[in-house]
C-alpha cells in the first residue's frame, strides 16, 4: 500500500459550495465540488499509483507523441515542419526516465522511434535520437486516428508504469476508417491511457478533436499557425509530466430514492460525466476524472431528491475521490465532502442561489449556446446564430469570461455585451471560428 | 420565533423602517426576533384583560370583571410587618408573593436596605435584614408594576395571585441554615441527564433511540454513517434534541423539534431539592433560542443548566425561592453572554450574525409556594386540579404589545393587532440592552399544575382557559403524560415553533423530592 504521507504524493481535498435548503416540495439539490489536490508536484515526481510508488524512483510515467503525417501535412509545407518541430520540442520537454515513443500517423500507424514495438527512456542519448529520427516523417496517406490510438496503447501498456499519457496531433478530418470504428478505439483506450488532442490549420473537424479529448480526458485545442505548435507542445508535455495521480474517479454515493441529474465538471473546462459513470457498489457511481497534478477542478452535481417534510435533512450526496481497482475495490484518496437537502419554509433561505452554483449554471450555458450559436451560423440560420451568440456574449461579459468574450467578438459584432445584442459578422476568419468553437468550453472560476 | 412580519417601525426605538430592512437603521435592533404567532390574545394580567390600575390600594385586590371572585381565593400569608411577628425561621410558606422588577435596580424588592450588597448566602447574616424604611423607586421600565391585592392578615377573596407590593415591605427572607449543618447532611440533589426520548409523539418511525441499534430510524433499513446520515436514505438521524422527554417524581418535561424547524433550538431542566426544612422544591426552566440570532441552541441550553444549577445550590441553602429564582436568571443571562465572545472575535466580518440569545421562564414549586420566573415570552400557567376553579397565566411577556398596554400607551386590541405585537423586548443574551428578570412567588390555595412553556406551545392555546382545556384532567398524577399531550397539541396545530413544555403539579409532595 502506498504511503500517503510523502510529500510529493497530492492530498485531496473536497469543498461543496450549496444552497443546501429547500422550499417544501423542492427536489433538486445542486452543489459545485471543488476538488482540489496539492502538496505533490515537484520537478520529476510524475509518480504516484501507489503501489508502485517507492521515494527516488524515476518518473513513473509514459508517453506517445501522435504526430499526423497525411498528405494534407506538406500543404502548405510549414506544418509537415511545424509538426516535427513541435515533437522535437515536446521530446525536449520529457525528463529523464520518462519512457516515450513518437508514432506517425496515417491511415496506418507507424512507429518512428524507437521502433520494435517498445518504449524508449528518456535521457539525452534517447532524446537526441529521437529528434533525429522526426527527420523520416513525411506526408502521405490518409487519417485514420483510431489506428494511432491502438498503437500508442500497445506501446504505453507496454511499460509498467501509472501514468500513461497521449499527444494526438492531427491536421484533417479523420476520413480513412468509419466514425464507429474511431469510436472503438477511444473505447478501447479510455481509462488506459489520457491524452490531448490538437488540431493544426484549419481542415480538421473540431467535433472529432474535442471527442478524442473528452474521451481521453485530456485537452483539446486549435494551432492555426503551425508555428505556434513548439510552444503548445512544450506546455502540454509539462503538464503531463506534473501529473501525479492517475485513473483518480469522482465517486458519488447517493441515498435510495434519489437519481443523480447530472454531473460535469465545470472547470476548467465543461466536460459532462453523467453517462460515463461506473457502477461502484451499492448506490455509488464512479465517474472517470483522469489524471491529476497539482491543480483544481470543479464539478456540479445535479441531484434530484425524494420529497421530505419541512424541517427534515437528509444527505443528498456524498462526494468522495477514489482510485478503482479493476477487481472492484478502491483506494479512497481521503477526501469526503457532504451535499445536503434541508426542507424550511424560511423563504430567504430556500430562494437564495448559491453564487458558485449559478456561475457556473451560467458558464455551461455560456459553452452550450456557442456551440448552437455556431451550429446555426452554419446551417444559415442567422437569426438563430444571433440571438445565441449575443446570449454568449451577455454571459461571457457577466461572468468575467474575458477569453471567450474576446473570441466572440472574432465571430460577431458586439453592439451591447450586456444586453446581448450582436450582429454576425458577414466575413468571418475560419480559424477564429474554429477556436471558439474549441475553447468554448473553457470556463472561468467565481470571482472572489 | 423566526417570522418575520412586515415591520412599520422599530419595535424598540421607533424608528420608521423599510420593507426588506433586517436591522433597525438607528438602534441595530434585529427585527428578524419579532415573532408572529397566529392569533395570539395576550392575557395582560392574571386577574382578567383589564390592565392593572397602576395603583391598586393596598388591601383591595384586583378583580377581573366577570370573572368569578371567589373562584379562586388563594389565601395570603400573614406579612411579617403587619403581623408585627416575624418569625425566627420563615418558612416559604410564610411568605408573601411578590414580584422583582429589575436586576439591580432599586426595582428589586427584597428585605435588604438600598445600597446593602445582597448577602451571598443566608449563613452570612443569619439576622433577619433591616427593613427599608422607604418604598423603593419603581424599576427603570415604564411598565407599572402590579399591585399586592392586599397587605395583612385576613385578605379577602383574590381572583389573581398575588403580585409585587410597590412598596418594599420586608420580605421575611428565609430563615438561615444553622451555619453547623455540614455539607453532606444537606438535603440530597437529583439532577438527572436528559435522554433521547424513545416516544416521538409525532410518528412512530421516530421512535428508535438514536444511539445504540444505529438503524435508520427514517427507512428502517439502513445503517446510520458517521456522519449521522443514514446509508441507505440519506435521511438526518434524529439528534439528541430533536426529541426530549425527562420525568421525575413530581416534575416532567418534553421538548420537541415541531414540524416545521430543523432543528430545537429549546431546552429545558427538570430537578428536585429540598428546602432547609426537609420540604422538596420542585424545578423547571425553560428557555428558547432566539431564532434570529447565532448558535440559539447553544444559547438555551447554557442557560438552562446555568438557572437549573443556581436553583440547586440557592435553595437548599435556605435563600429565599424568589431571590433565588432572580439570582438564577442573572446566573443564566451570564452564561448565555459568555457565549458570545468567542462568535464576537470570529464572526467580526459578518454584520448580520448577532449574539447567542434566549429566552428563559422557570418555576420553583415547594408544597405551599409557586415561583415564577421569566424573561422574554416564554409563559407560565396556572391550571387547578379542580377544573371548576379558573386558570391564570402567571408570566407577563416581554413583548412590544405586552408593554404597550402595560404602559397604558394602546388597547390591548390595538396592541395585538399591531405587526410590532410579538417583539421580544426582553431576552437573554449579550445584546440585550438591559436585563429585567421578572420573578414573582404565589400562594395558591388549592392543588393544579403549573405549566411552564415556550412559545411553540402556547401559540396554539394560547389563554388560560384554552390552555386548561388541553391539560388531561389526571395532569397532577401524570406530568409526563401531560407534557406529552401538550406538546402533541401543538404538533397537532402545526409545530410550526419547537415546543418545550414542563409540568410541575402543585403542591410539590412530599415524598418524592428526594429530601434529606
Amino acid at each position: 500500500m502506498a504511503n500517503f504521507s510523502k510529500s510529493n504524493v497530492p492530498q485531496f481535498s473536497v469543498e461543496v459550495y450549496q444552497n443546501e435548503y429547500l422550499p417544501e416540495g423542492g427536489r433538486e439539490v445542486n452543489a459545485i465540488v471543488t476538488v482540489t489536490s496539492t502538496g505533490g508536484g515537484t520537478v520529476g515526481s510524475a509518480v504516484a499509483a501507489p503501489h508502485l510508488y517507492t521515494p527516488g524512483q524515476s518518473p513513473d510515467a509514459a508517453v506517445a507523441i501522435m504526430v499526423d503525417c497525411s498528405g494534407s501535412m506538406d500543404y502548405p509545407p510549414t506544418k509537415m515542419r511545424g509538426a516535427r518541430d513541435a515533437t522535437a520540442a515536446a521530446i525536449d520537454a520529457l525528463r529523464d526516465g520518462v519512457h516515450f515513443a513518437v508514432i506517425g500517423g496515417t491511415h496506418v500507424a507507424k512507429e518512428v522511434y524507437p521502433g520494435n514495438g517498445e518504449l524508449a527512456v528518456a535521457d539525452a542519448q534517447t532524446r537526441e535520437q529521437a529528434k533525429q529520427s522526426l527527420r523520416k516523417l513525411s506526408a502521405g496517406g490518409g487519417t485514420a486516428i483510431g489506428t494511432w490510438l491502438k498503437l500508442a496503447d500497445r506501446l504505453l501498456s507496454s511499460a509498467d508504469v501509472t501514468i500513461r499519457h497521449g499527444i494526438v496531433l492531427t491536421d484533417g478530418r479523420n476520413e480513412h476508417e468509419s466514425p464507429e470504428d474511431l469510436k472503438a478505439a477511444l473505447d478501447a483506450s479510455a481509462g488506459r491511457f489520457t491524452a490531448d488532442a490538437r488540431g493544426v490549420g484549419t481542415d480538421w473537424e473540431v467535433k472529432e478533436v474535442t471527442a478524442i479529448a473528452s474521451a481521453l480526458l485530456g485537452t483539446a485545442d486549435i494551432v492555426a499557425d503551425p508555428a505556434g505548435l513548439s510552444a503548445d507542445f512544450t506546455q502540454m508535455m509539462e503538464t503531463a509530466m506534473g501529473k501525479e495521480v492517475a485513473d483518480v474517479a469522482l465517486r458519488l454515493w447517493t441515498p435510495v430514492g434519489t437519481s443523480i441529474k447530472f454531473v460535469k465538471q465545470v472547470a476548467p473546462t465543461v466536460e459532462p460525466l453523467t453517462d460515463r459513470r461506473t457502477e461502484a457498489g451499492p448506490r455509488a457511481g464512479d465517474y472517470p476524472t483522469g489524471s491529476w497534478g497539482d491543480e483544481s477542478r470543479d464539478y456540479h452535481v445535479c441531484v434530484e431528491v425524494p420529497e421530505a417534510g419541512l424541517g427534515q435533512e437528509m444527505l443528498a450526496a456524498r462526494v468522495s475521490l477514489v482510485i478503482p481497482h479493476g477487481d472492484g475495490t478502491a483506494q479512497t484518496l481521503g477526501a469526503q465532502g457532504l451535499v445536503r437537502a434541508v426542507w424550511t419554509d424560511d423563504m430567504t433561505a430556500s430562494t437564495s442561489i448559491n453564487p458558485q452554483v449559478a456561475h457556473y449554471t451560467g458558464q455551461a450555458e455560456l459553452a452550450q449556446v456557442i456551440q448552437q450559436g455556431l451550429d446555426a451560423r452554419k446551417a444559415g440560420d442567422a437569426d438563430g446564430a444571433t440571438a445565441k451568440l449575443g446570449r454568449a456574449v451577455q454571459l461571457a461579459s457577466a461572468s468575467g469570461n474575458a477569453d471567450t468574450a474576446k473570441l466572440l467578438a472574432k465571430v460577431v459584432d458586439v453592439v451591447d455585451a450586456a444586453a446581448g445584442t450582436v450582429r454576425l459578422k458577414a466575413k468571418v476568419a475560419e480559424a477564429d471560428e474554429m477556436t471558439l468553437e474549441t475553447r468554448s468550453t473553457k470556463t472561468v472560476r467565481v470571482k472572489k | 420565533m423566526s417570522q418575520m412580519p412586515q415591520l412599520a417601525a422599530c419595535p424598540s426605538c421607533e424608528e420608521p423602517l423599510e420593507s426588506g430592512d433586517r436591522f433597525c437603521g438607528a438602534c441595530g435592533y434585529d427585527l428578524s426576533a419579532v415573532p408572529a404567532p397566529p392569533d395570539d390574545h395576550p392575557t395582560i394580567t392574571m386577574n382578567g384583560s383589564a390592565p392593572r390600575p397602576p395603583s391598586a390600594a393596598a388591601g383591595a385586590a384586583p378583580v377581573a370583571p366577570g370573572a368569578p371572585v371567589t373562584a379562586v381565593d388563594w389565601p395570603l400569608a400573614p406579612e411579617a410587618d403587619s403581623s408585627g411577628t416575624p418569625a425566627a425561621v420563615v418558612l416559604p410558606a410564610d411568605i408573601e408573593g411578590r414580584e422583582s422588577g429589575g436586576s439591580d435596580s432599586p426595582g428589586v424588592r427584597f428585605d435588604r436596605p438600598a445600597g446593602s450588597p445582597v448577602p451571598p448566602h443566608p449563613q452570612s447574616s443569619p439576622l433577619p435584614p433591616e427593613r427599608p424604611q422607604a418604598p423603593a423607586p419603581a424599576g427603570p421600565h415604564a411598565r407599572p408594576q402590579p399591585q399586592a391585592p392586599g397587605q395583612g392578615h385576613a385578605q379577602p377573596p383574590a381572583h389573581a395571585p398575588a403580585r409585587a407590593a410597590v412598596e418594599p415591605d420586608e420580605y421575611p427572607l428565609a430563615a438561615p441554615l444553622p451555619p453547623e449543618i455540614p455539607a453532606d447532611e444537606l438535603p440530597t440533589v437529583e439532577v438527572p441527564t436528559i435522554e433521547a426520548s424513545p416516544a416521538d409523539p409525532r410518528t412512530a418511525d421516530l421512535a428508535t433511540p438514536a444511539a445504540g441499534l444505529k438503524v435508520c430510524v427514517a427507512c428502517r433499513a439502513g445503517q446510520v454513517d458517521r456522519d449521522g446520515y443514514c446509508e441507505n436514505c440519506g435521511h438526518a438521524q434524529p439528534r439528541e434534541r430533536d426529541h426530549m422527554e425527562q420525568e421525575l417524581d413530581a416534575v416532567a418535561a418534553v421538548s420537541d423539534r415541531g414540524l416545521r424547524h430543523h432543528r430545537n433550538e429549546d431546552a429545558f431542566t427538570v430537578s428536585a431539592t429540598a428546602l432547609p426544612d426537609g420540604s422538596p422544591a420542585v424545578v423547571a426552566i425553560v428557555c428558547d433560542g432566539v431564532s434570529s440570532a447565532t448558535r440559539p441552541d447553544e444559547a438555551s441550553l447554557a442557560a438552562s443548566r446555568a438557572a437549573n444549577e443556581s436553583l440547586l445550590t440557592a435553595l437548599p441553602c435556605g435563600t429565599h425561592p424568589q431571590q433565588a429564582m432572580h439570582d438564577a436568571i442573572l446566573a443564566a443571562a451570564e452564561a448565555v453572554n459568555s457565549l458570545a465572545d468567542p462568535a464576537t472575535s470570529s464572526h467580526e466580518h459578518q454584520p448580520h450574525v448577532n449574539a447567542p440569545a434566549c429566552t428563559l421562564v422557570g418555576a420553583v414549586v415547594t408544597p405551599t409556594l409557586l415561583i415564577v420566573g421569566w424573561v422574554g415570552d416564554s409563559r407560565v400557567y396556572w391550571v387547578p386540579v379542580d377544573r371548576s376553579a379558573p386558570p391564570a397565566r402567571l408570566t407577563e411577556d416581554d413583548s412590544w404589545a405586552a408593554q404597550m398596554v402595560a404602559a397604558g400607551l394602546m388597547s390591548e386590541t390595538e396592541a395585538y393587532a399591531d405587526e410590532r405585537a410579538h417583539a421580544i423586548t426582553g431576552w437573554l443574551g449579550a445584546d440585550a440592552y438591559e436585563l429585567e428578570p421578572h420573578t414573582a412567588s404565589f400562594k395558591p390555595d388549592r392543588p393544579g399544575v403549573v405549566v411552564v412553556c415556550t412559545d411553540g406551545l402556547w401559540n396554539y392555546a394560547e389563554g388560560a382557559e384554552e390552555m386548561a382545556e388541553v391539560i388531561p384532567p389526571d395532569a397532577a398524577d401524570r406530568p409526563l403524560h401531560s407534557a406529552q399531550v401538550l406538546v402533541g397539541h401543538a404538533l397537532d396545530g402545526g409545530g410550526h415553533d419547537n415546543v418545550t413544555v414542563a409540568v410541575l403539579p402543585f403542591p410539590a409532595p412530599q415524598q418524592g423530592a428526594g429530601s434529606a
